[in-house]
């Protein structure tokens, strides 16, 4: 193993996003609800996001409203659609998203 | 920054190899008990059992003769024993093997039995491992180096830091005038677009959307579909959604280059440049495919933590996942955690993945290596007869 510098405890951003317009966050430690800070990848710019549920490390958090079927934008792609309304702040993943491309999606 | 010195092996066919291997490769399913035992009989030597090799036919037999001819006939090989049950075929792999000039030896078991072959084989294997051992490490340019790259086991990590990072490492490749071959063929539902637009001309981009539109065919005469098993449930577990999320998570490994060719499985590019090659997404098959088509040195990005090695061709793991790099260390060669927390940037972490991709040239084992991970799987394209 190649050892990196030892991490200081992170004042980084808790979610990180790849560009703006991108309609999800991830996170890159485990969050919990309440308000929390993200930053774009491609430009470095923050933002602030009000967390509604406890997302763990690397799951998505929804960056605004989505309606049912609506499109879901991120890397500037369409990663798929909405199964539902989400909310800003909601946690996004199977159980509200699914493949646009493979419609029996679980 | 001064170019560092990079030292390998030079085969008799000019191409640049990392590793000194003596294989003993078994043609067939029959001659792994014998293989094993000449690999027990002279330590050092590089076993490669597998399930296969009888019945096959067509297309599916000459993917099975391309593979095992062109792990063979890789650089990181010295030499290679061929066992099989008759002599046909056993001589068809050892004929491959043979043209790039590198002392290979058939040995077929009917008529023999398994113990005369052994004995036949093992002393053969024993000259082929003193030779070896004399064969020095010389100097070898970045450019001759064939690599590739696929991730596994990703996450939302893998898109967000170890496959960037590996898209540095490969643009530095590229631009020393290096070989990369990228595939993952269902892996790149929802980005195929991207792929296809970089594609150097118009006959490339044919052939690429021809691979994938052919495997998506395939796919569907099954009647059934991939969900479920793409993404993984490791994947899920790490937060990948859909197959398009994982999908522009992989092709973020790529670099920025254009796509100069699109290969079949296992077959040995020759435009140095951005290949594609068309390939399953599993690990092992993928990297036994490009081993078999001269990739010397693999790059792995894992996100929940991928365990995969090959034989011939040493796997680099990369991460960017704080929980996988915690509970897994001896599996991980470069830890990338530190993009994900804003500590340093893309350009830097490529510039820590060079280091240890230099090493790895210059004989450092990788983690898989000292783990003894030799996973060897042959693609299939349909039954045996």
């Amino acid at each position: 193993m190649i050892q990196s510098a030892s991490p200081p405890p992170s004042s980084g951003p808790v979610f990180l996003a790849h560009r703006r317009g991108d309609d999800v966050a991830v996170a890159v430690r485990d969050a919990a609800p309440g308000d929390a800070s993200g930053a774009y990848l491609e430009s470095g710019e923050r933002f602030e996001i009000a967390v509604r549920a406890p997302i763990p490390l690397g799951h998505k958090v929804a960056l605004r409203d989505l309606a049912e079927s609506e499109k879901v934008i991120e890397y500037g792609v369409l990663i798929g659609l909405a199964r539902g309304p989400v909310a800003a702040g909601d946690l996004v993943h199977t159980h509200n998203l699914r493949s646009a491309r493979w419609q029996k999606s679980v | 920054m001064a170019e560092k010195r990079l030292t390998g092996y030079r085969r008799p066919d000019g191409r640049a190899g990392i590793r000194n291997h003596v294989l003993i490769i078994p043609v067939d399913d029959l001659s792994n008990a014998v293989v094993e035992s000449v690999a027990k009989a002279i330590p050092g030597t590089l076993p490669l059992p597998h399930p296969y090799g009888r019945l096959q036919f067509g297309a599916d037999l000459d993917l099975t003769f391309r593979t095992l001819i062109g792990t063979g006939a890789n650089p990181n090989v010295a030499a290679a024993i061929v066992i099989g049950i008759e002599p046909t075929w056993t001589e068809r792999i050892v004929a491959g093997i043979a043209e790039t000039g590198k002392p290979v030896t058939g040995f077929s078991i009917e008529r023999h039995g398994d113990l005369r072959t052994l004995e036949m084989a093992a002393r053969c294997a024993a000259q082929m491992m003193q030779d070896a051992s004399e064969i020095a490490r010389v100097p070898v340019e970045r450019g001759e180096l064939v690599m590739s790259i696929k991730c596994g086991e990703s996450d939302t990590t893998s898109g967000l830091g170890a496959n960037p990072a590996t898209s540095e490492a490969v643009d530095r490749h590229i631009a020393a005038g290096g070989t990369v071959i990228f595939g993952e063929t269902t892996e790149l539902t929802g980005g195929e677009h991207l792929i296809a637009e970089r594609c150097a001309s118009e006959e490339v981009r044919k052939k690429f959307q021809g691979f994938f539109d052919d495997y998506f065919a395939m796919v569907e005469r099954t009647g059934a579909n991939l969900l479920g098993s793409q993404p993984t449930q490791g994947n899920i577990r790490g937060g990948l959604s859909t197959i398009e999320e994982k999908a522009l998570g992989n092709i973020q490994k790529t670099g920025t280059t254009p796509v100069v060719d699109a290969l079949a499985p296992a077959e040995r590019p020759t435009r140095p440049g951005l290949n594609f090659m068309d390939t399953s997404c599993a690990a092992a098959e993928f990297i036994t495919l490009t081993a078999a088509a001269g990739a010397v040195i693999h790059l792995f990005p894992t996100g929940q933590g991928n365990i995969v090695g090959h034989p011939v061709e040493p796997v680099i793991k990369i991460t960017a996942n704080p929980l996988t790099q915690s509970t897994m260390s001896e599996h991980i060669d470069v830890d990338v955690c530190g993009l994900l927390q804003l500590e340093y940037d893309l350009a830097a972490a490529g510039t820590r993945l060079e280091d240890v991709i230099d090493r790895t040239i210059n004989g450092r084992l990788t983690c898989a290596e000292a783990l003894g991970h030799r996973e060897f799987a042959l693609t299939r394209l349909y039954p045996s007869a």
